[in-house]
C-alpha cells in the first residue's frame, strides 16, 4: 500500500510539474500586461499598502474603460529580496507572460540588477520603490525609469532644515549598507556646504536590523552633540526610539529622520513616537491637495485602514503606466519608453513629470514634525517638497549618465 | 567617551549578555543531549516576545507583562512539545543533518504562521511595568529594565545549573550528553528524556523571547537574527556547556560594548569605523576561538560514539551501473534539447539554466557532505567568490568571458585554501559552525565596503559576449561546464583520493595510523568542491548581468545543504536530485503564493518522512524491491 502509494505520489508530483512549467498563457490583443516584481513577501508591512494602491488605480482606470479600450493587467512575482530571483522572474513575465514593461522591486540592489537587465534586453522598467540613486544616474540608461523620491533628494531636504537649525555639533546614525552610507554623505557634505563650521562628533553604522540600541544612544550622548540624524528605519527605528528615550538622548536635541515621516515607519512606534522630529515622509492626515482627498476617501473606504507611503507609490505605478501606454498609443516598447520621457502623471500629491534628463520622476516627500495624534503618532507643520527641487545639477547628472550610455 | 563611560557601555554589555544566553542557553542543552543542530530555535523566541505582547494588549493592563513572561515560556514550550511529538521523534535515527533540514523547515513554517497570526508590522511591547525610567549612573541615565536584565541572566544561568546538577532529571541528562547508548541500554527511557529536554529548551527561549519585549519590537526578523547569534553563543562556549554559554555569551556582548565605546580608532593615518565592525564581530569572535580552541572556550573533545560513526551500509557509495549511465545520459539529452523548446516552452530554457547552475552547487557541496564527512555551512562563500571574480573580470576590466569562468574558480579556490586550512582542523558541528562564520565574514566584507565591489549593490554589468554571448550558446557553454564539473567530481569519488577521503570520514584515526594525511585529504577535497562551485557562481553571475552579496548569504549556503540532503548525501545524483526538485518547487510555489515558506516546510517534512534518506533513495528503493522479487 505505502509503496504504491508512493508511486502514486510521485506520479501526480511529476504531472503537476509539468503542467505548471509547461504552461503557456496567450498574450490576448484587448489586453496591456504589465510584470510587477517585487518583494512581497520579505517586506509584506510595505508591500500589503503597495498592493491595496495597485488594486485601487487598476480598478479606476478599468473601470472608466481602460487604456485606449484596452484593459490594464499587472501580473505580480515575489523576488524574495534577491537579484537573481528577481532577474528570473522578469525573464519569466517577458519570456511566458508576453508582458509590455517591468516594474517594482524594493532593494537597491534588485533594482539596479534589474535595470541593468532590462538595459540589456532593452526592456522597460520603472523602479517604484528604490531609493537608490546610482540607478539614474551613475548607471542610469535609456530603459530604466524611477518614480520614488531617491536618497539625495530626501538627504537634501533634511540638509537644507538642519542648516536652517543652525547646529553645531551633529551626531549621526544610519544602517551600515549604501542606502544608509549615502545618506549620511550626501547630508554631511551638504550641510557642510552650507554651515561650513559644522562638526560631526559621532558616527554609527549599525547592522541592519541589529542595532545595539542601549550601547549606540549611550555613545552618542557621551558625545555631547547638539542636535541628531537618523537613516534609521523599521525594527532599528523602534528599538534606537525607546532606547534613547529612556536614556535621555533626544532631551534638549533637535532630531531628523529619513524616511521617519513615513507612516509604515512612524505608526509602529505608538505611544512611544517622539515629538517634535524633522523628518522626511507622508501626512495623510493634514494635507489638504484635492486630488489626495479623493484618494484618501476612496482608499478608506475600500480597505478600511489610511494609506502609507508605499500605497502612493503602488498606486501611482499604475497610473504612470497607463498615462505611459495611453501617450505611446501602442505597446511596442521603444515607443513606450519615448513617451515615458517627459510624461505627466496625476497623482494624489499633485501632477508629477518624469525628467527626460535622467528618467527620475519629480515626485517629492513630506517635510514635517512628528507628533502625537489622536489615533496615534502623525506629521504636523507638513509641506511637500517638490522633488524637482532637491537634485544635483544638470552637468553633474549629465556627466554620470554619459559614462553607460 | 572617557573611563566612566566605558563603566556604563559594559553594564550596557552584561545586559545584552544576558540576552543572548537566554537564547543559547536551550540551544546548548538541546544540542548536548540530542545533537540536534535546532534551527527552530530562534522561532520558540520569536513566539515567546509575540505571544507576550498579546498577553498585555490582551489584558490591557501592563501589569500583565510579568505573568505574560511564564504565560509566554509555557506557550513556546507546549509549541516545542508538539514538534518533538510529531516530528523530530520520527527522525531521531536519520542522519543528522535530516533532523537539522526538519528543524529548518519547522522554522520556514512557524514564520508564515507568525506573519498570519499577528501580521507584518513590528510590535512595540509596553515597558516593564516598575522599570520603566532610568537610574542614575556616573552620571548617566541607566534603564532600569536593563539593570534588571543583567540580574535574570545569571539567575537563570542558576536555576538551570541547578536542574542539571541537582536533580535526578540533571543526571539523566548529563549521562546522555556523555553517552547516549549506555544511558538507554540501563533502561532509561530515552523518548521521555528527549522530550523533556526539547520542551525545558522552547521554554528558556520563549521566556527570554518575552523579556526582550521592552527593549525590541516583536518582528518577523527576530527568529533568524536570534538564532544566528545563539548559534555563535553556543558554539564559542562549548557545546552542551552553560556556563561555556554564559562566559560566551558575556564575551561576544563585550566585545560589541568596547566597539561602540571607542567609536573612530584612529591608527596613524587611517581611522577605522569600529562602530562598521559591529556587523561581523560575534563572526570573528567565533573563528578566533574556534581557531585556537576547537571545542569552544568550555567545550571538551566530544565524547565518542562507540562506533567512530555510525556507519550503514547506505553511507556507501557505489559506482553507477548500466541502468546509471542510460538514466545519465537520458537527464543529458534532456538537457540538451531544453533551448530547441523556446517556441512552446519559452520559460522552461530559463529555469533550466538555474538548475543546471545549482546542480553544480549543490553536487559540490555533497562532495564535502557525503564522501567528505564534512558539513560546510558556508559554500555559499565559494560560489560567491566565483560569482565576484567572474564579475570584476568582465564588468570592470571588460575581458572576455572564457576567462571569467577560469578566474572565478580561481577566486573560489583561493578562498578554499584560506577558509579550508583552518575548517578542517575542526570536525562535526564546529566545522559547520566555522564555515559558516567564514562565510559570513566574507559576506559582510562584500556587504559594506562600497569600495571593495560595490558593496549592497554589487557588480553590474556582467553580461556574457562573443562566442557564447547568444542566449542558447551560453545555454550550451553551462551544460559543458555540468558535464565536466560531474565527469570531474564523478572521477573523483572512485579515484584512490574518493576512497582515501571516505576512509577518513569513516575512521580518522585508522586512516592516520596507515599513514594517510587526514586534514589535507579533507583540505584537497575543499579545493575541489569549491573549484566547481567556483564555476558554478560565475555563471550564475554570467546568467544575471550582475551579482550582489546576497549571492554570499548564509540562506543560499543553507539552501545548498537542504538541496543535498533532500537528494541524498550518499547517494550519486543525490545533490542533482536535490537541487533540481528544490529549485523548481521554489520557482512554481515561490512566484505567486503568500506563504510559500510555509508550503516549501511543510513538502520539505513530508518528503523527509516518506524518505528520511533523501529523494535518490527512490531509486535504490524499487532497485532492491526488484532484486528481493528475484
Amino acid at each position: 500500500m505505502t509503496i504504491r502509494l508512493k508511486h502514486a505520489l510521485r506520479g501526480s508530483m511529476l504531472g503537476c510539474a509539468l503542467a505548471l512549467t509547461l504552461s503557456v498563457s496567450a498574450n490576448a490583443q484587448d489586453i496591456i500586461k504589465i510584470g510587477e516584481v517585487s518583494s512581497f513577501t520579505n517586506f509584506p508591512d510595505h508591500m500589503g499598502h503597495y498592493k491595496n494602491g495597485m488594486d485601487l488605480a487598476l480598478d479606476e482606470i478599468n473601470g472608466a474603460g481602460g487604456v485606449d479600450g484596452k484593459q490594464l493587467v499587472f501580473v505580480t512575482r515575489d523576488d524574495k529580496a534577491t537579484a537573481g530571483d528577481a532577474i528570473r522572474a522578469a525573464e519569466e513575465l517577458v519570456a511566458r507572460e508576453q508582458v509590455d514593461a517591468i516594474t517594482g522591486t524594493f532593494l537597491s540592489s534588485v533594482a539596479l540588477a534589474m535595470n541593468e537587465w532590462a538595459k540589456r534586453n532593452e526592456v522597460l522598467f520603472l523602479a517604484t520603490m528604490s531609493l537608490s540613486d546610482k540607478m539614474i544616474w551613475q548607471e542610469g540608461n535609456r530603459y530604466g525609469y524611477r518614480l520614488r523620491a531617491g536618497t539625495f533628494t530626501q538627504s537634501a531636504i533634511l540638509a537644507e532644515k538642519a542648516a536652517e537649525l543652525g547646529k553645531k555639533r551633529w551626531a549621526l546614525v544610519y544602517p551600515n549598507y549604501e542606502f544608509g552610507q549615502l545618506a549620511a554623505e550626501n547630508f554631511k557634505r551638504m550641510l557642510t556646504e552650507a554651515q561650513p563650521d559644522v562638526e560631526f562628533v559621532s558616527e554609527h553604522a549599525t547592522p541592519l536590523g541589529r542595532i545595539e540600541a542601549g550601547g549606540v544612544a549611550q555613545a552618542m550622548i557621551d558625545a555631547q552633540p547638539d542636535a541628531i540624524f537618523s537613516v534609521l528605519f523599521g525594527g532599528d527605528l523602534l528599538k534606537f526610539v525607546r532606547a534613547g528615550t529612556t536614556q535621555g538622548l533626544f532631551e534638549g536635541r533637535e532630531v531628523l529622520g529619513l524616511t521617519t515621516g513615513e507612516p509604515e515607519n512612524l505608526e509602529p512606534l505608538g505611544a512611544d513616537a517622539p515629538e517634535g522630529w524633522w523628518v522626511t515622509g507622508y501626512d495623510w492626515t493634514n494635507t489638504d491637495i484635492p486630488a489626495h482627498k479623493k484618494f484618501l476617501a476612496d482608499y478608506q473606504e475600500r480597505f478600511g485602514a489610511h494609506p502609507g507611503i508605499s500605497a502612493i507609490m503602488g498606486y501611482t505605478t499604475v497610473k504612470t503606466m497607463a498615462a505611459a501606454f495611453d501617450k505611446a498609443d501602442s505597446t511596442e516598447t521603444e515607443a513606450v519608453v519615448d513617451a515615458m520621457a517627459g510624461l505627466e502623471v496625476e497623482m494624489p500629491w499633485g501632477t508629477i513629470s518624469y525628467r527626460s534628463l535622467d528618467n527620475q520622476s519629480t515626485i517629492g516627500s513630506f517635510l514635517g514634525r512628528t507628533a502625537r495624534g489622536e489615533n496615534g503618532p502623525v506629521l504636523v507643520d507638513a509641506v511637500y517638497k517638490n522633488g524637482e527641487d532637491y537634485q544635483p545639477t544638470e552637468e553633474m547628472i549629465s556627466k554620470w549618465r554619459a559614462a553607460t550610455e | 567617551m572617557g573611563f566612566s563611560g566605558l563603566i556604563v557601555q559594559i553594564l550596557n554589555g552584561f545586559a545584552e549578555a544576558s540576552s543572548l544566553f537566554m537564547i543559547a542557553a536551550g540551544l546548548s542543552i538541546i544540542f548536548g543531549v540530542t545533537r540536534i543542530v535546532n534551527f527552530a530555535h530562534g522561532s520558540f523566541f520569536m513566539i515567546g516576545a509575540y505571544v507576550a505582547y498579546t498577553v498585555v494588549e490582551r489584558f490591557g493592563d501592563p501589569m500583565w507583562f510579568w505573568p505574560g513572561i511564564i504565560i509566554a515560556a509555557v506557550a513556546s514550550a507546549l509549541v516545542g512539545l508538539m514538534v518533538e511529538l510529531t516530528l523530530l521523534r520520527r527522525i531521531y535515527r536519520a542522519p543528522e543533518l535530516t533532523q537539522l533540514l526538519a528543524t529548518y523547515a519547522v522554522m520556514l513554517i512557524v514564520q508564515d504562521l507568525v506573519l498570519y497570526l499577528w501580521g507584518p508590522v513590528p510590535l512595540l511591547g509596553p515597558r516593564a511595568p516598575g522599570l520603566e525610567g532610568a537610574v542614575n549612573i556616573l552620571g548617566r541615565q541607566f534603564p532600569t529594565y536593563s539593570l534588571f536584565l543583567i540580574v535574570a541572566g545569571p539567575l537563570t544561568l542558576a536555576a538551570l545549573w541547578a536542574l542539571v546538577t541537582r536533580t535526578r532529571w540533571g543526571r539523566l541528562v548529563r549521562a546522555a550528553t556523555q553517552d547516549r547508548e549506555m544511558v538507554s541500554a540501563l533502561g532509561i527511557n530515552q523518548a521521555w528524556l528527549f522530550t523533556s529536554i526539547f520542551v525545558l529548551g522552547a521554554f528558556v527561549a520563549g521566556m527570554g523571547g518575552a523579556l526582550q519585549i521592552p527593549r525590541e519590537p516583536a518582528s518577523l526578523e527576530m527568529d533568524v537574527h536570534a538564532i544566528t547569534s545563539a548559534f555563535v553563543v553556543v558554539v564559542v562556549g562549548g557545546l552542551g556547556s552553560l556556563p561555556g554559554a554564559f562566559i560566551a555569551a558575556i564575551l561576544v556582548a563585550q566585545v560589541k560594548a568596547v566597539c561602540l565605546w571607542i567609536g573612530i580608532l584612529e591608527i596613524g593615518p587611517f581611522a577605522i569605523s569600529l562602530s562598521k565592525f559591529t556587523i561581523v564581530v560575534e563572526f570573528v569572535v567565533m573563528a578566533v576561538v574556534l581557531i585556537f580552541r576547537p571545542y569552544g572556550l568550555m567545550g571538551t573533545r566530544p565524547a565518542l560514539l562507540r562506533h567512530t560513526r555510525n556507519l550503514t551500509s547506505s553511507m556507501l557509495i557505489a559506482p553507477l551501473r548500466a541502468r546509471g549511465w542510460i538514466l545519465a545520459a537520458i537527464i543529458l539529452v534532456a538537457f540538451a534539447i531544453v533551448p530547441q523548446l523556446r517556441g512552446s516552452f519559452p520559460y522552461m530554457p530559463i529555469l533550466m539554466l538555474e538548475i543546471i547552475i545549482m546542480v553544480m552547487f549543490a553536487t559540490s557541496l555533497q562532495l564535502l557532505m557525503g564522501p567528505g564527512g564534512m558539513h560546510s555551512f558556508g559554500h555559499a562563500a565559494y560560489f560567491g567568490l566565483g560569482a565576484y571574480a567572474a564579475a570584476a573580470i568582465v564588468g570592470y576590466w571588460n575581458l572576455p568571458l572564457e576567462l571569467a569562468l577560469v578566474v572565478g574558480v580561481g577566486g573560489a579556490v583561493v578562498g578554499a585554501i584560506v577558509l579550508g586550512w583552518f575548517s578542517v582542523r575542526l570536525s562535526g558541528v564546529y566545522l559547520a559552525m566555522l564555515t559558516l562564520a567564514f562565510a559570513q565574514i566574507v559576506w559582510a566584507v562584500f556587504y559594506q565596503f562600497e569600495g571593495l565591489a560595490g558593496g549592497e549593490n554589487g557588480i553590474t554589468g556582467v553580461w556574457p559576449e562573443g562566442l557564447f554571448g547568444g542566449r542558447d550558446a551560453f545555454y550550451y557553454l553551462a551544460v559543458g561546464c555540468l558535464i565536466v564539473s560531474l565527469a570531474f567530481l564523478y572521477r573523483t569519488l572512485f579515484s584512490p583520493f574518493g576512497y582515501a577521503l571516505r576512509a577518513a570520514r569513516d575512521s580518522a584515526i585508522r586512516a592516520e595510523s596507515i599513514g594517510m594525511d587526514v586534514s589535507r585529504l579533507q583540505w584537497q577535497s575543499f579545493l575541489l568542491a569549491a573549484s566547481v562551485a567556483g564555476i558554478a557562481g560565475a555563471l550564475y553571475a554570467l546568467s544575471k548581468g550582475s551579482v550582489s552579496p546576497e549571492i554570499l548569504s548564509a540562506s543560499r549556503s543553507i539552501e545548498g545543504l537542504v538541496m543535498v540532503v533532500l537528494g541524498g548525501e550518499y547517494a550519486i545524483g543525490g545533490g542533482m536530485l536535490g537541487a533540481v526538485v528544490f529549485v523548481w518547487l521554489r520557482d512554481t510555489i515561490g512566484y505567486n503564493a503568500e506563504y510559500w515558506r510555509a508550503v516549501l516546510g511543510v513538502i520539505t517534512i513530508f518528503l523527509l518522512l516518506v524518505l528520511p534518506q533523501g529523494l535518490a533513495s527512490l531509486l535504490r528503493f524499487t532497485e532492491s524491491l526488484k532484486r528481493a522479487k528475484e
